[in-house]
């Protein structure tokens, strides 16, 4: 028995580290469409973030703690420069803002020399641990815990549902907006620290438009009612794919198809209670066919 | 207590507000009538904040007001009401209270983290006093229930509750009436008067001029955004402009 | 030579405006924003290059090759991602979201498809002849892609405000209510807005598959940049705003990557867009934007 867990463990722990880091990313967006806001700059937050934890760790000889500290802290200054001027506007604007963000952090990731072009970062040492992952999404779970039944998270909820009709009420809409998206980008840079730690190699490819679906796809899959549903969406979606490797390079329509699929059909997300009613109808059709 | 002085507003070429100029007196419910598109609702927008004014100002008790944000407007002491009803369907009716009185919360981040007393009292004391509000307007029975569920009348009422959560001194209720029976109108005409006997001030649009004419101590009319009348609804009804403008065209109030 | 950056800039921008003035009129009349619009434009070129190569076909046929299929995708687009959730009670977001699905379905099939090479059109699809005016050189191919965007957007603007068909669209994006209370079929409006618009895009593909003398399965991104950027320049929704903020990027890309140094070319247009959000976010032309109460 302690063979065969060892032995799984071996295969799959690759796996579970990523299944919370992917958690994290898919939190870090949680929180922006938490207020009714789409950041499609959150795989360019997690690039910076890795970056500056590597480079610092590797450069600077930063203990891993400050690095990964800081590889929070530079990317959520960044989306406060790119939020104050957008976020005053209406969602649509913050969306297509960071859309363009995530392809200029690419670009000068490949021109840069400090970062290696698109060679990337080779060698990283490799210091993500698991317990510093249950350890951190650990803490990202107790604030959403704890927001979620303060005047803060039900401002947010207010904002997604109607932003101006809260405004009236007295909530300082762009000051949350713009704050929800700072510490979107805080999670993502950690992130983003956490795994170039633990994958050794670190490239630009990983931070363009692609992974920044996916990172929706994960939230939109699992649901954005609570924060529960991007957790269990980056689980399914870490997981599947490895199912689906036999796909090759239609792999990738696969996470269109659930995003539209999920989109008409479960506008909820998994985690939701329309999940949980086709559920119940689908077993007392069953039952009453039988 | 509000003063709105010589505000003009308009959208491309279009000038939707012209000049007007009113004041409400504390304690007093003032009726805004005028067929549709007159600007009524544009003038709510630009006194909550949710539009600047091309020109004019509006002060409120002796503060100038003109052009703060909404959010700043609410902590003032001005709330408001929407035509087309604006509640946070997918909430419970108590939290869509609590939203309301977000402002009232002091209780700090760090407060929230750890849940300190602060915060545990505060969220406490609160959720005591949403539910006198919602009792207020006689919802209180249904307060865990999502408002989506709720009648069309009860959102109304409702949407009351949710302005009165945010202690205004002044509360600004954009057509109420509109898709109501006769039997409903009457009876949020009532829960209107009510609340007003609580020391609240109110300002109201109605279409239907019956309806105001019970109610309020002073009419202003409004027309292609010019205040064509102001006074009490015995010199609104008698006066020939307004019954040119308005009743003779408008009976139905529709 | 610095007239002669300009002949190239306004080949540039002039498809940049080409694949915007749909990107904005979507928006203009559906008020969404179709985030599939740069892989419709991959499968317009790839169109009218199977058209130039498996069929021989001379430049007009593909390109009305290609605006049909992307037209069809459009119309396709419209059917299973956005239609579907027109009724009110989606979130804003889900047309958005829809429409990155759908553009990631479409991309990653014809990744299976084509692979991640580069494809050409035939040598000599459009002949290789310089004319020259005044000293600056003018290629053979600058001036089809300049003459062919200019003809189809002074199409649209002929067709938006002069046929019944386009001032029933204008009328929709006025206010699609009215519009509907005028006896205007709202939801033929759409349909056939999604795909006239996509159609542009596909041309525009294929005259960026010219230009560059390249196309490939990825060349949705950048130009879904560029038009972003494009839109916002000349103000959400606003035809001419697009084909000015087309041109002005052109120019931009052109003079950058021409006094400064080319690797950030691609990063031309989100400065540009990030500074007329700092400075003046309704557009050039744009009145100033306000919340409805
Ligand atoms: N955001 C806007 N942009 C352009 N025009 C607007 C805007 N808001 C209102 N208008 C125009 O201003 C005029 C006044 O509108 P408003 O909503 O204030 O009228 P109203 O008196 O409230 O009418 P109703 O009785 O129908 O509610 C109308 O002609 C309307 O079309
Ligand atoms: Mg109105």
């Amino acid at each position: 028995m302690s063979d065969f867990l060892i032995s799984f463990w071996q295969t799959y722990n690759t796996l579970f580290y990523t299944i919370f880091i992917h958690g994290m990313l898919g939190l870090s967006i949680y929180l922006t469409l938490a207020c009714g806001l789409l950041s499609l700059g959150n795989a360019a937050f997690m690039g910076i973030g890795a970056y500056t934890s590597a480079l610092l760790t590797m450069k600077a000889g930063f203990p891993f703690g400050i690095s990964l500290i800081a590889g929070g802290i530079l990317p959520s200054m960044v989306a406060l420069a790119i939020g104050i001027p957008t976020l005053r506007l209406s969602g649509v604007y913050l969306a297509m803002a960071t859309l363009g963000f995530g392809e200029v952090v690419r670009v000068v990731l490949l021109n840069m020399e400090i970062t290696g072009g698109s060679m990337g970062i080779n060698g990283i040492p490799q210091k993500t641990e698991l317990w510093h992952l249950v350890l951190i999404m650990g803490i990202i779970i107790f604030f959403f815990i704890r927001l979620r039944d303060s005047k803060y998270g039900r401002a947010m909820e207010a904002i997604n549902e109607d932003e101006v009709a809260s405004s009236v009420m007295g909530i300082r809409t762009t000051y949350f907006k713009v704050w929800t998206f700072t510490a979107g980008a805080f999670i993502a840079g950690v992130a983003g620290g956490l795994n170039a730690h633990f994958t050794y190699f670190i490239s630009p490819r990983e931070y363009g438009f692609e992974p920044a679906v996916d990172i929706l796809t994960f939230a939109i899959l699992g649901g954005t009612k609570t924060f529960w549903g991007p957790i269990a969406g980056s689980a399914i979606l870490t997981v599947l794919p490895e199912m689906m490797r036999f796909m090759g390079p239609y792999r990738l329509a696969v996470n269109g198809i659930i995003l539209l699929l999920v989109v008409l059909y479960l506008p909820n997300g998994i985690v939701s209670r329309g999940t949980f009613i086709s559920l119940k109808k689908l077993f007392s059709e069953r039952k009453s066919n039988a | 207590m509000l003063r709105v002085e010589n505000i003009t507003r308009d959208f491309g070429g279009l000038r939707v507000l012209d000049d007007v100029i009113f004041e409400i007196e504390e304690g007093t419910i003032y009726g805004i009538i005028g067929p549709n598109g007159a600007g009524k609702t544009t003038l709510f927008n630009i006194i909550s904040g949710l539009l600047k004014p091309t020109g004019g100002r509006i002060i409120f008790n002796t503060i100038d007001i003109t052009g703060l944000k909404p959010h700043a407007i609410t902590a003032a002491g001005i709330s408001r009401t929407f035509q087309n009803i604006r509640i946070f369907k997918e909430m419970t009716l108590l939290e869509n209270v609590l939203v309301g009185m977000h402002r009232l919360f002091s209780y700090s981040a760090v407060s929230m983290l750890f849940e300190l007393k602060k915060k545990r009292r505060e969220e406490k004391e609160l959720r005591e006093k949403a539910y006198d509000i919602l009792s207020i307007v006689r919802l209180s029975e249904k307060a865990g229930l999502k408002a989506e569920s709720l009648s069309y009348g009860e959102q109304r009422k409702l949407e009351l509750a949710r302005a009165l959560a945010t202690e205004p001194k002044l509360i600004l209720v954009d057509e109420p009436a509109a898709g109501m029976n006769p039997a409903e109108t009457e009876e949020l005409m009532g829960e209107i008067v009510r609340i007003n006997s609580r020391k609240y001030t109110i300002c109201l649009i109605e279409h239907d001029m019956k309806v105001v004419m019970g109610i309020c101590r002073r009419i202003g009319v409004l027309n292609f955004g010019k205040f064509i009348a102001q006074g009490s609804p015995d010199e609104i009804k008698n006066n020939p402009l307004v019954i040119e403008a308005y009743l003779g065209r408008d009976e139905t109030g529709a | 030579m610095f007239y002669q950056q300009l002949a190239n800039a306004l080949a540039l921008g002039a498809v940049y405006s080409l694949f915007a003035i749909g990107f904005t009129l979507i928006f203009g009349v559906m008020e969404i924003i179709t985030l599939a619009h740069g892989a419709v434009f991959m499968v317009g070129a790839f169109a009218g290059y199977t058209a130039a190569t498996k069929f021989g076909l001379g430049i007009i046929p593909c390109l009305i090759i290609s605006m049909a299929a992307s037209g069809f995708i459009g119309f396709v687009l419209d059917l299973v991602a956005i239609r579907p959730l027109r009724k009110k009670k989606f979130h804003h977001l889900a047309p958005m979201i829809a429409t990155i699905g759908c553009a990631t379905i479409i991309t990653s099939i014809y990744q299976g498809i084509f692979g991640a090479e580069a494809y050409r059109f035939p040598f000599d699809f459009v002949p290789n002849e310089n004319y020259e005016f005044r000293g600056i050189q003018l290629t053979q191919l600058q001036l089809t892609i300049i003459f062919t965007s200019f003809i189809l957007m002074i199409m649209m603007i002929f067709f938006l405000n002069k046929t019944k068909w386009g001032k029933a669209v204008r009328a929709v994006a006025e206010n699609s209510r009215t519009g509907a209370l005028l006896g205007i079929p709202v939801e033929r409006v759409y349909q056939f807005t999604m795909i006239i618009s996509s159609s542009f895009g596909g041309a525009a593909g294929v005259l960026t598959g010219l230009n560059f003398n390249t196309i490939h399965t990825f060349m949705g991104g950048p130009i879904l940049h560029r038009g972003i950027a494009v839109i916002i320049l000349g103000g959400m929704g606003d035809i001419r705003g697009a084909m000015a903020g087309g041109l002005i990027l052109g120019f931009a890309e052109v003079l950058s990557v021409a006094y400064i140094s080319s690797d950030f070319r691609d990063a031309v247009s989100f400065g540009l867009l990030f500074l007329i959000l700092l400075i003046r976010p309704s557009g050039i032309f744009g009145k100033k934007i306000e919340r409805k109460g």
